[in-house]
């Protein structure tokens, strides 16, 4: 066994800005692990533009955003290995990684920061019936396919989910000579970004239907086509409005998952919200030296902000390793109408932050709202919001006074008041 | 001129080819498909059953209580997931015990060892997820859980590695007798002749039969829903957990598999195309609501896939099994539950016979044991390190939810009947069988298998046939 201070888990985003940030706060003896064979993560398959308007005030590819932090990481030499999957995470941090040339080793690590990002929801999860040949992927895989392989999934598409892989997805194949013959939603609204919507669906329209699902996928060998049908307001399949799309290909954009299986193994508790862990406002988890951030922690809509979650959680990991961790009272954070989660969920009474940032998602489509941070009923921050949706992550920053306003309190609520739905 | 020639490769013809292996005898299988266990073999409950549910007298009793002793040698000799984990049978009303009591003495008369009526309290002790509406139920201890592709393609494996050829994307689309002797013509037009035909093809062996064989053959395919749950689930039952069949219907069975997945289904609906193996909303939401009665803490949220299994239901309600009135020619056929666990029985019976007709010697190079491709998921992490070092290969992670490595991917596609699509790698590793079903491993498996086959990846198939992963390179 090898030791290590912090073990960074997922070269990614967030794993490459942990890592930068610990080393800012004096960390010289850091491990990231990354299973694939280069960094970056899941940028590297996102070649499209967007990346970095918030971070860098530039438009960059993924590729380009997350070259910016792998120069960065290079140039202050921290340790990585690629192809090196880490298979087991003890309560006792004890990091268990195999590859090729170094056959199975085990770090103890003084702190792990846990950045190993999401995964997509498969076609079982939501249930589809229908046969079962080639033709169905998840959006994420037909992009690998495309963007790294070189191959073209199919020629015909339809895509079930609008989140905002899926509607990258209707754009690229689209540019590669497919037809995408519909994006269809089942919920009333999209869970990805407007942007997206309006730059890759309506720029080559391509219809989006909400309120519908696949209900059925035809062909044996390979999809030939799919049916899909409107839903009621209880989100049931109306067979009378059913209709057969012809398509050689279904693109499912249905979901991400954070990947918590590495978590579950060393105890740390998970929300059902977000699946991710409930971290508290220095992104440690319930279990003393694991931290998370990133899409591991709850699936962000921009990686500028899984960037600035990430540099905050690697730079409290080099904090707990220099100091322990704080045996203070925790105030939790409560969520309520409309606004579905929080993180950080809960905060150390002794913390001294500056600022601190909580992210959020909402349950709905909301209009003229004020998102309201109350500590035991009286308000403490108001953020009024023309519209909030749930593919938007919302955003918020208090300062220190607010923050100690908060922890003397005994109840944190955060809600949307006023508007509709 | 073949000494036999056995139609089909699901888990009764591997297994009959296997038990022939043991003889020096010219043998050729035949499979429409384009690996071993692509039909009934690879989509079902993967149960291997007491035995106390066929009529007494009849060969589904016979062979089943027989096939299931053999299992825990077999799964040693030839190195696939067996385990026997017990069975029971849930009486949700106390009106019912009767009916209870009727299919233990069945039991008995077929000779099933173990048996025991328990009561509900003491079945919740066993199974403490159990429904608290069970009030009694019948225990069978020699009911085991075996991975049914796994054995198929242990069997066939075995088979190839003593003597027997496995031809792929035959068809057979004819069968006459001349002279004595059988011919056997397929769809790509190759013609086979052979002393002996043994029909082993599944839901459609009667199409088979009647090609030549005067006694017409009716086998409807009967399809079943299955739902797969994620491992964390697996916690729900230890035993397979089957509820009595009552009027108000035959109900679903909730089981662990080898792997620690939870299993709920089948339904049974007749259908005319015996390719359709498509699964419908309303017969998946009949299991789940169904398998909720015995556990009702199962989650939609742990659904991994779904899937659909034909059974091959013959007129008559029984195994087929035994020379035909046209000499030579054998049917193994109607093979429906508990085929499987009759499988290993049925196999050295058909196996014995045609030797004996042969007049076969035995094969004095004959390799009795299997050894299974490594399982690194399920290696201490001694056995770990001595496998990577042994191959680098083993130190590369492909698919991780089920935590499989390139070895053994790499093993898969080299041994003899070995892996040429991602199905076949899924049902000999694992690899895309777990919670992200195949969103991450699909291009790097892709890509080994082009690799090793010497394929370009727009060649690689989900399953065979037409069913490409990708339709081309991008511009």
């Amino acid at each position: 066994m090898i030791a290590k201070n912090l073990v960074i888990v997922g070269g990614g985003p967030a794993g490459l800005a942990a890592a930068k940030s610990a080393y800012d706060c004096g960390e010289r003896d850091i491990l990231i692990l990354e299973r694939e064979s280069e960094l970056g993560g899941i940028l590297n398959q996102c070649i499209h533009n967007g990346f970095g308007l918030h971070t860098f005030k530039e438009e960059l590819t993924g590729p380009e955003y997350a070259a910016r932090y792998i120069d960065e990481v290079k140039k202050r030499n921290i340790e990585y290995k690629l192809s090196s999957t880490v298979i087991d995470i003890s309560s006792d941090k004890v990091v268990t990684y195999v590859n090729s040339t170094d056959g199975l080793v085990q770090v103890k690590a003084k702190a792990v920061v846990l950045a190993c990002g999401c995964r997509e929801r498969p076609r079982g999860a939501i249930n589809i019936a229908g046969m079962r040949g080639a033709g169905v992927f998840s959006a994420g895989t037909a992009q690998k396919l495309v963007n790294i392989e070189g191959y073209l999934p199919g020629k015909e598409v339809v895509i079930l989910g609008s989140g905002d892989i899926g509607l990258i997805m209707a754009r690229r194949m689209t540019f590669e000579g497919a037809k995408v013959k519909a994006v269809v939603e089942l919920m009333p609204y999209s869970s990805g970004l407007n942007r997206n919507i309006v730059q890759c669906l309506n720029d080559f329209d391509i219809p989006l239907m909400f309120s519908h699902t696949v209900i059925d996928i035809k062909g044996k060998d390979r999809v030939e086509g799919v049916v899909i049908a409107e839903v009621d307001d209880k989100l049931r399949p109306m067979p009378e409005t059913a209709q057969f799309i012809k398509c050689d290909t279904l693109l499912l954009s249905v979901g991400l998952l954070p990947e918590n299986e590495l978590a579950k193994n060393a105890s740390v508790a998970l929300s059902p919200v977000t699946g991710g862990a409930e971290v508290d406002d220095t992104m440690m988890t319930n279990v003393e030296g694991i931290f998370q951030c990133g899409n591991v922690l709850h699936v962000h809509d921009l990686v500028d902000f899984v960037s600035q979650e990430s540099e905050n959680a690697g730079a409290c990991a080099v904090k707990y390793i220099n100091e322990g961790a704080e045996k203070c009272e925790q105030v939790t954070i409560k969520c309520t109408k409309g606004v579905r989660y929080c993180v950080p969920h809960k905060l150390n009474c002794d913390d001294n932050f500056q600022s601190l940032n909580f992210k959020m998602r909402v349950g709905n489509v909301y209009k003229k709202v004020e998102l309201t941070v109350t500590a035991d009923g009286v308000k403490v921050y108001g953020k009024k919001r023309p519209v909030v949706t749930p593919g938007e992550m919302e955003n918020i920053t208090l300062n220190s006074q607010q923050i100690e306003q908060l922890k003397k309190a005994k109840e944190i609520v955060i809600s949307l008041e006023g508007g509709q739905q | 001129m073949k000494d036999v020639i056995i139609i089909g490769s699901g888990v009764i013809g591997s297994g009959i080819a296997r038990e022939l292996s043991r003889y020096s005898a010219d043998i050729v299988v035949l499979e429409k498909g384009d690996d071993v266990s692509v039909g009934t073999s690879k989509a079902n409950s993967g149960i291997v059953h007491a035995g106390f549910d066929a009529v007494p007298g009849s060969n589904k009793a016979k062979y089943n209580v027989a096939g299931n002793k053999m299992f825990d040698e077999l799964s040693k000799t030839l190195d696939f997931p067996f385990r026997r984990n017990g069975s029971m049978v849930l009486c949700f009303d106390s009106a019912d015990i009767g009916a209870l009591q009727q299919l233990y003495d069945k039991g008995v008369a077929n000779g099933v060892e173990k048996l025991s009526v328990i009561t509900g309290e003491e079945a919740r002790k066993i199974e403490p997820h159990l429904s608290d509406k069970v009030v009694a139920c019948l225990l069978a201890e020699t009911g085991g859980i075996v991975s049914p592709y796994e054995l198929n393609i242990a069997y066939a494996e075995n088979a190839a590695v003593n003597g027997v050829k496995f031809e792929f994307c035959k068809k057979v689309t004819n069968v006459s007798k001349k002279d004595g002797t059988f011919e056997v013509t397929c769809a790509d037009g190759s013609v086979y002749h052979g002393r002996t035909v043994i029909n082993c093809a599944g839901v459609h062996a009667d199409e088979i039969n009647n090609m030549v064989c005067p006694e017409k053959m009716h086998i409807v395919a009967r399809k079943g829903d299955y739902i797969l749950m994620d491992k964390t689930a697996g916690y729900l039952a230890d035993h397979t957990l089957f509820q009595l069949p009552t009027k108000m219907g035959k109900g679903v069975l909730v089981t662990p598999t080898t792997h620690g997945n939870i299993l709920i289904g089948p339904t049974a609906v007749d259908v005319e195309d015996k390719d359709n193996v498509s699964t419908s909303l309303e017969q998946l939401n009949i299991v789940f609501d169904k398998a909720s009665l015995t556990v009702p803490e199962l989650s939609r949220r742990t659904i991994i896939t779904q899937f659909s299994g034909l059974r091959a239901h013959e007129d008559c309600d029984d195994f087929i099994i035994g020379e035909s009135s046209v000499e030579g020619f054998y049917n193994v056929a109607g093979i429906e539950s508990p085929g499987l666990s009759a499988s290993p029985a049925i196999a050295t019976e058909i196996a014995g016979q045609v030797a004996t007709k042969l007049q076969l010697k035995l094969n004095s190079h004959f390799t009795e044991t299997r050894k299974g491709i490594p399982h690194f998921a399920t290696m201490s992490n001694t056995e770990r390190q001595k496998l990577i070092d042994s191959n680098p290969l083993y130190g590369k992670i492909v698919c991780r939810c089920e935590m499989v490595t390139e070895g053994e991917i790499v093993s898969a596609i080299r041994r003899p009947v070995g892996a040429k699509d991602l199905d076949g790698i899924k049902r000999r590793t694992r690899a895309g069988m777990g919670r992200c079903q195949a969103g991450f491993c699909t291009a790097r498996v892709m890509q080994i298998l082009a690799r090793e086959l010497g394929e370009d990846m727009a060649d690689v198939t989900k399953c065979g046939g037409e069913s490409f992963i990708v339709e081309g390179r991008t511009k």
